[in-house]
This record gives structure tokens, sequence and C-alpha cells, in this order.
């Protein structure tokens, strides 16, 4: 078992096994071409649109994970700021900023609850995240009455009139460097960005590993362990709200029933990426990687017009493989 | 005539990747002997045992068991052809009973189904061979510690191991536990079973050794009868050179008083005081030394003061004459109080983390302004500890989980370090460090000392204790029932306040 597994020496960090995984893909890609269309610059843009936005939940679920815990809610919580934005910025008109800030607020709140179910009352983070899974998923259908936050509203006849969308939908849901670039992947680079400035330049960054990597030993270090965990919940929950914010531009409108199961996907890129799911151990730029490899991955499948079925199944065998590859050999002993 | 041995190993190698742990390694073990195997940490016992329980497949050389030469595939089969190995870290499952655990694997069923009484029965008679007065079907949860080692020795017995491998099976045990548990093993070698026994301490080696065998880094230096080897012999085989086995320590003037503590009370889940009404005082340049058996509650006492315990605790703290208020591991740090745990790998270090960041994260806020970490500040820091510490790493970035006991033990004494602690709390600042790293442990607490610290010190190994200590306390049932001064203090006096009589107060 252990020399089947057993690695060479260019492989030993998780950056290294990564980066060979997401070149593998590249290779695959580049031999199931489906005719040609890998070679073409829109197929690697709209990859990373396409994964951009499970990719902005990704970067605040790698926070949770290092810190030993797991945000279940994040596909909720990235419905419900999508409502939010959709209302404020549609039906409210407010200005775009506004609703933008108090969008990711939602989120963000949402994230704080979370983080103090499990630090405060000390209910374990599945079953917490698990409970504003489905709260927050309530939440979205409630404020929203059920029904897609859109620019078609109801008259009072029964008829619909439609109303001017705001054009930061439009925004957002552009692209720029002769339209080789969307926005949506750029805010995806900024969210991994700035999750990676907290956790390796900031001491907040030192407190998430050390609360993942051994809760007691971080306490009796003086860790503020309890802060520290709201605020890995409430980072997850302010990019959800991001993203959120980006599905709702690229749809147009507010769906309740946006990102469920996003969440598992999301988990899925952390995972790959190489960060473990015990905590303590792993970092956004793996993240970034996973991410990408993901997003690669569903475009060669679609491109090659492998069936909805065989690529479901098939994502499954990738994500055991990746995982395998990402395994470290045993610990030293 | 010698009798054939029951295990032979011979020109043992194993490599972890591209590093060497094992060389040349050889292990004989007869039957009715009790075989100490030492070295430091890092020497390679452990891995040698691992070989000889089937943990590892991947390694070079030749192991005879019982006569024939096998190589195992796993621990299952090293049970079976009875070999069995008692970890430091016990393997019990929480949460089943005694008897669960003892017929764990071994299950005695009818149709599939587990013959519960018919266990129970059994268990009865197992636990009173190894002398253990508990309820089979109680969960193991609730044992102490002492207890779930001697229901480990059992479940070996009913696999009727006749090689027993006991890896530090004393690190965590009160003295009269240790009494218990040398019985047994006088027992069992009497029984005409191997046993193969590893520790770091010197009195256990006296007591127990038939004959000994050395590591050092990874090879075999040499198999001697107890009594053929003596002491100093031994200690210069482990280290390669002579070192003198308990320091001595040298006189510091005594200056204020750094720490004070009156009618110190500490609760715990259950509301129960485990320590009641401690008073004490530790001034600067003093180690004030604390002893006890298990269950004394001397670690409580120093969690406790650490703010480890909340606002379960009660009494007043005086820390440099300012009376104080600890309810938080943070205030205790805000008091320059720093402690290093007895228990390193679940209540110190993050294994996963680098030196550097095991280090630096207790004087983080310090650190970094603003919340901005400063790299380069950061490694020097630490950087200036290790040098001190004479810590031996591959590199700062090494995870602490590669280092050995001693080097990780200095990591967390580092971290305090940077802290500028005023009191210094060390609860078994030497468990599971190896002889070299203890010298240097002893040198370094002296000359803390020295630069106007004050020590409050919890060892279970008495020479330690007493070779360090300015005055020492005893602790019985989380009273102190004994206050001794350097000179009037030995181990029959410790021991008798330990166990309940009142000493000289």
């Amino acid at each position: 078992m252990t020399a089947i597994l057993k690695k060479p020496a260019f492989l030993a960090s998780a950056e290294a096994r990564a980066v060979l995984a997401l070149f593998l893909v590249f290779l695959l890609g580049l031999i199931f071409n489906g005719d040609g269309a890998f070679l073409q610059a829109g197929t690697h843009r709209d990859a990373l649109r396409q994964a951009s936005v499970t990719g902005i939940l990704a970067c605040g679920m790698t926070v949770v994970i290092l810190a030993g815990g797991i945000d279940l809610a994040a596909g909720s919580i990235l419905a419900f700021s999508a409502i939010s934005f959709s209302i404020f910025a549609i039906w409210w008109a407010w200005l775009p900023f506004l609703a933008i800030v108090a969008a990711i607020g939602c989120g963000l709140a949402c994230g704080v609850v979370s983080g103090s179910l499990t630090s405060g009352l000390r209910i374990q983070p599945f079953i917490a995240t698990l409970a504003m899974m489905v709260f927050a998923r309530g939440l979205a259908k409630s404020i929203s009455g059920g029904v897609k936050v859109s620019t078609s509203l109801p008259n009072a006849d029964g008829t619909y009139h439609s109303i001017q969308l705001p054009a930061i939908f439009r925004q957002i849901d552009s692209r720029f460097a002769g339209d080789n670039i969307s926005v949506v992947t750029l805010i995806f680079l900024m969210c991994a960005a700035l999750c990676w400035v907290l956790l390796s330049r900031h001491r907040f960054g030192q407190y998430v590993y050390a609360v993942g990597g051994n809760e007691e030993a971080a306490r009796l270090s003086g860790v503020p362990v309890g802060m520290t965990k709201i605020a890995a919940y409430a980072i997850s929950g302010a990019m959800a709200a991001i993203a959120g914010i980006c599905q709702a531009a690229q749809e147009q409108q507010g769906d309740p029933e946006a990102g469920s199961g996003y969440e598992l996907t999301a988990i899925a890129m952390v995972v790959i990426g190489g960060t473990s799911l015990t905590g303590g151990r792993g970092g956004v730029g793996l993240t970034l990687l996973g991410t990408v490899i993901i997003g690669y991955l569903e475009k060669i499948l679609s491109i090659n017009a492998v069936p909805e079925a065989n690529r479901l199944m098939l994502t499954g065998v990738i994500i055991v493989l990746a995982v395998l590859t990402q395994r470290r050999g045993g610990r030293g002993a | 005539m010698t009798p054939l041995p029951l295990v032979r190993m011979k020109d043992i190698r194993k490599q972890f990747g591209p590093t060497a742990v094992l060389t040349d390694a050889c292990l004989d073990i007869f039957p009715g002997e009790v075989h100490i195997l030492a070295g430091e940490n890092g020497a390679g016992k452990s891995t040698l045992i691992k070989i000889l329980a089937g943990v590892y497949q991947d390694w070079e050389g030749e192991v005879e068991y019982f006569g024939n030469a096998r190589r195992l595939r796993s621990t299952e089969e090293a049970r079976r052809i009875g070999v069995s190995v008692i970890h430091q870290e016990l393997s019990l499952v929480p949460g089943m009973t005694l008897a669960e655990n003892l017929f764990l694997g071994r299950n005695r069923t009818r149709f599939g189904l587990v013959r519960r009484r018919e266990q129970r029965q059994a268990a009865l008679g197992w636990l009173a061979k190894v002398g253990l007065a508990a309820d089979p079907d109680s969960p193991v949860d609730h044992l102490p510690l002492a207890a779930q080692q001697l229901l480990e020795i059992a479940k070996a017995l009913l696999g009727d191991a006749r090689v027993i491998v006991m890896d530090e099976p004393t690190s965590a045990l009160s003295a009269s536990d240790v009494n218990r548990l040398f019985g047994l093993i006088d027992q069992l070698k009497k029984e005409g079973r191997g046993i193969v026994y590893i520790t770091h301490k010197m009195e256990e080696i006296e007591r127990l050794a038939d004959r000994i065998t050395v590591l050092r880094d990874g090879a075999w230096i040499g198999t001697k009868m107890a009594a053929e080897l003596p002491v100093r012999e031994l200690i210069r085989w482990m280290v390669g050179r002579e070192v003198n086995q308990v320091t001595t320590r040298e006189h510091v003037p005594v200056g204020e008083e750094r720490l004070r503590l009156e009618r110190f009370s500490v609760r715990g889940r259950g509301g129960q005081e485990i320590i009641r009404n401690v008073s004490l005082t530790v001034s600067k340049g003093e180690i004030v030394g604390l002893a006890g058996l298990q269950g004394s509650g001397v670690t409580e006492l120093l969690e406790g003061l650490f703010g480890s315990f909340g606002d379960a605790t009660s009494g007043k703290i005086w820390v440099n004459k300012q009376l104080v208020n600890i309810r938080s591991t943070r205030n205790a740090m805000r008091n320059r109080l720093a402690l290093v745990t007895a228990d390193r790998k679940s209540k110190g270090l993050n294994l996963e983390g680098s030196i550097i960041h095991n280090v630096i994260i207790a004087a983080l806020p310090s650190l970094s302004p603003w919340g901005w970490r400063r790299r380069s500040t950061e490694r020097e820091a630490t950087d200036r500890q290790v040098r001190a510490l004479r810590l031996k790493a591959p590199s700062l970035h090494s995870a602490a989980w590669q280092l050995s006991g001693g080097n990780q033990q200095k990591v967390v004494l580092a971290r305090w370090l940077l802290t500028t602690p005023h009191v210094l709390l060390l609860d078994e600042p030497t468990r599971g460090v190896d002889v070299g790293a203890k010298e240097e442990i002893y040198r370094l607490i002296q000359q803390w000392t020295q630069e106007g610290m004050a020590i409050l010190l919890n060892s279970t190994d008495l020479p330690e204790l007493l070779a360090l200590s300015d005055r020492i306390l005893v602790l019985h049932r989380g009273e102190v029932t004994a206050s001794l001064q350097r000179a009037e203090a030995n181990p029959e006096k410790i021991l008798a306040a330990a166990m309940g009589r009142l000493g000289t107060q």
C-alpha cells in the first residue's frame, strides 16, 4: 500500500501536487480538445468565469476549514444575499454601492450567527451550519415571497410590467481586456487575494491555523479562540454574499433557489487543492488551484459533450483520485 | 544451555524518505526476561518496535518470531502470533465498556452475535489477573490512566501474547500505580513471557532490567546483562558522552516576592473542589517544587492559576505584590505568567504548525503591531530563542511533529520565554524528553532563575524535583500536606506527605 503511494521528492509539498494535478487536467484538455474548442481563448475565459462564483465560496470555506470548522450554509447564504441585493438594487433602487455593502452585511451577519453558535453555544460546526443552511434558505424565500426577484413586477390586474435593470448588474456580468477576462473572475481573484493577505500576512491567520491545528493549545497560548472562529465564519458569510451578488448579476435576478449544493462543490475545491479537512494545514493558494482544476474539468467534459449523467460520475471519480494524490505519506512516526 | 529467543531481530534498516531512521538495529527477546530498550529520543526505539509489531512493511533485515523468519503484514497478524505492543498513546475505544474493549476483535460470539454475559464473566477473570478492580460494564472513559494501562495489559494477556512491549508505560502514572505495574511485570516474567520495556527513567531500569539494549542514531550500540552495565556506562552508551545524572542547583539569591496565593481553590466541572485552600509564595530567583501523586491536583493548580478554569477558582492572587484577578489565559499572560503544560501534544503544540508559528503564537500581539505580521521580526525572535535553547531542527519552517520530544519541549519553552514572563509555571517539563535534552532544560531553568524569574515546578520525577527546588510543597487530594525546605526534603518525606500523612507544615 505504502509502496504504491510513495511519492517522489519534488511532490513533497501540497502546492507541487496541486500544480501537477492542474497540469494533468490541462493535458486531458489538450487530448480531448472538443474539436479544437479547448484551444480557443473563449473556452478558458468561460471555464474560469463559471468556476468563479463557487470559487469565491471556496475562499471563505478555506478560512473556516483551516480553523477546524466547516460551513454548510455557504450556498444558502449565497441565495439570501442574492435576494437581498436584488431587492435593494431592483425593487428599492438603492445606489449600487449601498446595495452591495448591505448585501455583504447580510451574509456577514449570517456568518457571525453560525460562528457564535459553534463557539459560544458549543454546537458542532456541522450541525450549527446545517441549521444556518436551512434557516438562510427559508429567509431567502421569506423576504422574496418565494418568487424570483427580477425586473418584471406584477400589476394589480395580474399582468406584469417591466422596469429597468440597474446598470450594476450588467457591469458585474461584463468582460474587459479585449473581452478576454470576466469581471466575476477578477472579483474571485480579489477575494482570494484578500483571504491570502488575512491568512498569511495578518495576526488573524496565525490564530486561524493555531485554532485549527490544536484548539486547546491555542487557548492555553492566549489565542482568542472564540473570536477567531466567529471571524472565520463571518468571512465565509461575506464571501458567500459576494458570490451571491455575482450570481444575481449573471442571472439578472435574485433566485431564492440559487446556490443549493454549491457549498459541496466549494468544499471539493478546497480539498482537491490540498487543504486538510481536519484543519490547521493548507491555504487559500491551494484553493485557487483547486478551483481552477474543477473549473477546467467541468469545461473539458462539457466541450466533449459528455452527458450530464456521465459527467457527474466522472467528477466523483476524479475527486477521489485528486484527494489520493494530495494525501501526505504517513506522519514521520 | 540458553533457551531459544522468542524474537530475534537482525540488521534492521528502515528509511523515511531520504532519512535513515534505523541503520543496523538488533534485538533478541528471551522468555522470562525484561529487556530494556534504551536510547535518546530519536534513536529509533519506536521505529524498531513498530517493525516488530508489523506496523511497517518496507524495511530491510531479518526478523524471526518463535524460530521462524517471517515478515508480518499487519499489527493484527502480530497479535495473532503472540506479539502485543502497549503504546504510549493507549488504544482503547472511549465510550465502550471495559469488557467490550477487552474482547474487541476477538469477541465471543454465537451465530455472529456477541455473547455479552459470557464476555462479562470472562472479563472479571482477566481483570483480576492484572489486579484491576473495576466493573467490566463501566465505560473506559471514566477509568484513571493507570487502570486503562492495566486494561491494555489484560488485553495483551487475553490474546496470549508471549512477547509484550511496553513503550514508556509509566509516563503518566503515580508512584503507587507504578509499583503495581512492576509487580505485574514480575509475574508476567515468571510465566515465561518476554517483556520489552522502553523507558527514560533510571530508577525503572535499575528496578526492572534483566538485559539492556541501547540504540543510538538508529544503530545498535550494545546489549548487556543489566548487572554488568553500570549506570554511567549505560548513559555513555546512550549519549556517546558522559553526563552527570542529576543536576546540582546553584545558589541564587532570593529576591522580592513575585507570586503569592492565598486560600486558592479550583473547582472541577462537577463543582467538586480539586484544589482546596492552597497558599504559597514564590520569589524572584526561586524554584518552588510541587509534588503529588496521581489525582493530587497539581496540574489543575497550575492550570487554574493560569486562568484555564475560568471563574471556577477562588482565593486571592498577587503578582508582583499587586492583587490580580485571573479569569482567562489571556488575563494570566497580561500579568506576566506563563504555563508550560504537562501534555505537550494535546495542550502545548500545534503539531502541523512550523517552529516559527509555535514559538511566536503567544507573543504575537506584541510582535504584530496593528495586527500585521512582521516576518523578519518573527524569524529573528524565533532564531534567538532557538539558539539560546540549542534547539535542533532542519529549518525554522519544519513542522513541530517532525521534531523529537526534547526539541518539541524546547519549542514550547521558547514560546513562553518570548513573552518575558515573571512567573513561569512548569508542569512536567522533562516528560518524554531524552537524557541530553533533560540536562539542558535543567541548565536553562537555573539560568532563568538567575535572570530573576520565579518558577513553580511540578515533576513526578523525584530526583529531578529534589535537585532543582529551593522548597517543595507536597499536595494530597488538592491540599498542601507538607512544606519542605531543600535541606530537609527527601523522597521518603515527600511520598509520606503525598500519600496523605501530614508532615512538617
